[in-house]
């Protein structure tokens, strides 16, 4: 049962990461793209409608990990307290800054919110790929179960390192330049004239420096988990994952237009999975005593709770996708001028 | 200060100023759904009209209250971690089916109804406001649901190593504390979003600008707001009043001021608890009327302070006290107010009367301080206890989260909820005074 609510919650990080992903890639990038004030609107109004239900996922992500593995979250969120009052900041900031932008039609107005938009648009990416690094690394779980990370120590990766070192950093650049490689794609897909083709030359280059960063985080990963080889080893039909990962990213190379960012989010599902996939049946692996880690088994809820929760779960996400595919149904094809 | 009282204040500064704005958008989705109703059933596009003005103000408050939203699930886990780990199992439930059932639904729609008027049909239209206003009555349900499991558990068991096991779900939800809770909560919801449209209304009024749109706010408000102002008296405030004497007796001795044990307890209407002398210093009190809205007997014995040892007393009587008779206060006037509006509306003379549309219009920020008093009087109520009985507050905080960190966070948030007020006020300010008129 620890291992169905693993793999839901697994599930609803990957839709988190390339829903919001894509918005908070287009907020990365549209300054850089955008030009004028209607292509802007019109970037906007490519994100308006979903945003705030991508975002979502990851309440509601976080809701399912809270009564799954109530351990973990209680861990995990007071151990990362810090870098996570961060990132609760700048989702407040980049909500306010889509919904306030438009009210007012005025030169200082609308590129405050444009810069704010961008600027923490483009520092979550960097924190979530942070808080991935940390997860893959490890941390240093006491004997109650708790941890405190500083947010840098001296940037090595030992028993002694904070939230940020050499690591979480480099995952961190490539969490960056993966979702603005996502959100140029879905400005490419979304919207048409010189804007367009702005995103699909921007998604060209982007793509050689996700290229370069994948294969440097994977050989990082591999080096400083052992725990990766160990899963991988054990049940190597897990190979499919980075062979998904693998196929989203050709696709993102050969393809533009829907195609190209659906290519993107095989590519986002595929190493989100490869990276729950080598870190199972851990869910939050020590750096130091590897018996302290939190696992599916010592980090889940009682076993009535896990099983009554999937029967108004699985209802209650089969009506939430029906949403979603309606929403996307009605705001289907490209914006129109603004 | 030490780490608790900064995580308290850390929860309640956040949850304070969050809960500013659902108790406006839950509410006005009840109203914009009337409007649209109004709107379908007539064909006038004057009803259009007052939906889509109110869909902006609704806009504004719903982005205000997601942004500040998201903080307050994380904060189970970043400042409480001991009581998520202990509890999560069980409130964890109600957490969860909020944001499956009702973040999805409430938030999809909302983008359709804000965004799609165009590419649909009235009815589906309709349709849309319906879904934003019932995922937000849902999202109310898990958040008083999981509010009222730590005010009067049921469904659990206790394990052998301190955690909290949901033992039946049907426990949870349908918790009998609940029910009262509930609806009056969100009638009070409904109260704040027809003070607030009754007060634009009259405002237009008294300025005589968009007056066909005033006398559309101030009558939906004054129809609205009197029925409701008289649904938080009763039955809804007097029942969960019980819900507090039979489950809570010494938070209602604490609220009411009661030092001894009497029969026939008085009720005081204004007074200061002297917590040096354990009595309340200059009382204007009813004879025996405690005793009578309590037990329905006038010479019925009412328990005191003194009847509990004071390691089981809140710990803040005074602010429990006061912030309890604020609410009772000014829900008290509220029903003055609104059947005084409401006979003139009768009458059809409120649109010109000049001293109930000036009340009407003064109003506004009334409704905001009695909600805000109802919810310190529900949480400074159930101290010294987290969950009520089971986990005393201090046992509860993020052990490895030193007071210096909390303390660097709730300044952050303060410096980020000013500039967030202000910029709110300012935008609704901007489309109250562009008004309805469409260019």
């Amino acid at each position: 049962m620890p291992t169905i609510w693993f793999c839901v919650v697994a599930v609803m990080v990957a839709v988190y990461v390339v829903l919001d992903g894509f918005d908070l890639g287009a907020g990365i990038l549209h300054p850089f793209l955008a030009k004028t004030d209607a292509e802007r609107r019109a970037v906007l109004a490519s994100i308006g409608p979903v945003w705030d239900g991508n975002e979502v996922w990851l309440l509601a992500g976080g809701g399912t990990l809270y009564f799954a593995f109530p351990a973990l979250y209680a861990a995990g969120f007071s151990g990362f307290y810090l870098p996570l009052m961060m990132v609760l900041w700048l989702l407040i900031l980049r909500g306010i800054s889509i919904e306030f932008r438009n009210h007012i039609d005025s030169p200082v107005w609308q590129p405050l919110w444009d810069a704010v938009f961008c600027g923490a648009s483009a520092l979550l990416a960097i924190f979530f790929g942070a808080a991935l690094g940390n997860v893959v690394r490890g941390v240093p779980l006491d004997a109650s179960g708790y941890f405190f990370l500083p947010l840098w120590t001296d940037f090595s990766t030992g028993r002694n390192a904070g939230i940020l070192d050499w690591y979480t950093v480099l995952v961190a650049v490539a969490a960056f330049l993966a979702l603005a490689e996502h959100g140029a794609l879905w400005i490419a897909y979304k919207t048409q004239g010189e804007l367009e083709r702005r995103a699909r030359r921007a998604a060209a280059n982007l793509w050689w420096g996700v290229l370069v960063l994948v294969v440097l985080i994977t050989l990082a990963s591999f080096s400083i988990q052992p725990h990766l080889k160990e899963s991988f080893g054990l049940r190597p039909w897990g190979y499919v994952f980075p062979l998904v990962a693998v196929l989203g990213l050709s696709m993102m190379k050969l393809f533009s237009g829907l195609r190209g960012f659906l290519g993107s989010s095989v590519f986002l599902t595929g190493m989100l999975t490869s990276v729950v996939f080598g870190v199972y049946p851990l869910v939050l692996p020590s750096n130091g005593d590897p018996a302290l880690s939190l696992t599916i088994d010592n980090a889940a809820a009682a076993p009535y709770g896990l099983s009554v929760g999937l029967i108004w779960f699985i209802p209650g996400i089969a009506l939430a996708a029906s949403y979603f595919i309606y929403t996307y149904r009605s705001f289907a094809g490209k914006v129109g001028p603004q | 200060m030490d780490a608790l009282t900064v995580h308290r204040l850390h929860f309640a500064f956040t949850v304070t100023f969050h809960y500013l704005f659902p108790q406006l958008t839950m509410g006005l989705a009840l109203l914009i759904v009337v409007l649209k109703t109004m709107a379908l059933r007539t064909g006038d596009e004057h009803y259009h009209r007052a939906a889509r003005f109110w869909a902006k103000i609704f806009a504004i408050n719903f982005a205000v209250g997601v942004v500040t939203g998201i903080p307050m699930e994380f904060q189970f886990g970043t400042n409480w971690a001991r009581f998520s780990k202990a509890a999560g199992g069980v409130i964890g439930q109600t957490l969860a089916m909020e944001g499956v059932f009702s973040f999805f639904m409430e938030s999809s729609f909302l983008g359709l109804f804000l965004w799609g008027e165009k590419r649909l049909s009235p009815r589906a239209h309709w349709v849309s406001a319906f879904l934003v206003f019932a995922g937000s009555w849902l999202s109310g349900f898990f958040i008083v649901a999981t509010d009222a499991w730590m005010q009067h558990p049921t469904g659990y068991l206790l394990a052998p190593d301190g955690r909290i096991l949901l033992e039946s779900l049907w426990g949870l939800l349908l918790n009998p504390w609940l029910f009262w809770q509930y609806l009056h909560n969100m009638i009070a919801a409904v109260v704040t979003a027809s003070f607030v449209m009754a007060s634009v209304g009259a405002f237009y009024l008294l300025s005589r600008i968009h007056e066909p749109f005033g006398r559309t706010f101030v009558r939906t408000g004054v129809i609205a707001g009197t029925i409701c102002s008289l649904l938080m008296l009763f039955p809804t405030g007097d029942q969960q009043g019980k819900n507090i004497a039979f489950q809570q007796p010494v938070t209602l001795a604490a609220m009411e001021g009661l030092f001894q044990t009497v029969n026939g307890a008085p009720l005081a209407i204004i007074g200061q608890p002297d917590m040096d002398q354990r009595r309340l210093d200059n009382p204007l009190t009813v004879p025996r009327a405690l005793s009578f809205l309590t037990y329905r007997r006038w010479e019925a014995e009412v328990k005191g302070l003194d009847a509990f040892p004071p390691d089981t007393w809140p710990d803040n009587i005074p602010l429990l006290y006061y912030s309890y008779h604020i609410m009772v206060g000014l829900g008290t006037i509220f029903i003055a107010v609104m059947v005084l509006a409401a006979i003139q509306l009768a009458r059809g003379a409120i649109y010109t009367s000049r001293p109930i549309l000036w009340t009407l219009m003064l109003a506004l920020p009334f409704p905001y301080i009695a909600t805000t008093a109802g919810w310190i009087t529900a949480e400074v109520g159930r101290q010294p206890w987290l969950i009520y009985g089971i986990l005393r507050t201090a046992e509860g905080t993020s052990a490895r989260v030193a007071s210096g960190s909390a303390l660097f966070t709730l300044i952050g948030f303060m410096g980020i909820y000013t500039v967030l007020g202000i910029l709110f006020l300012f935008l609704v300010h901007r489309e109250i005074d562009h008004g309805p008129e469409e260019a």
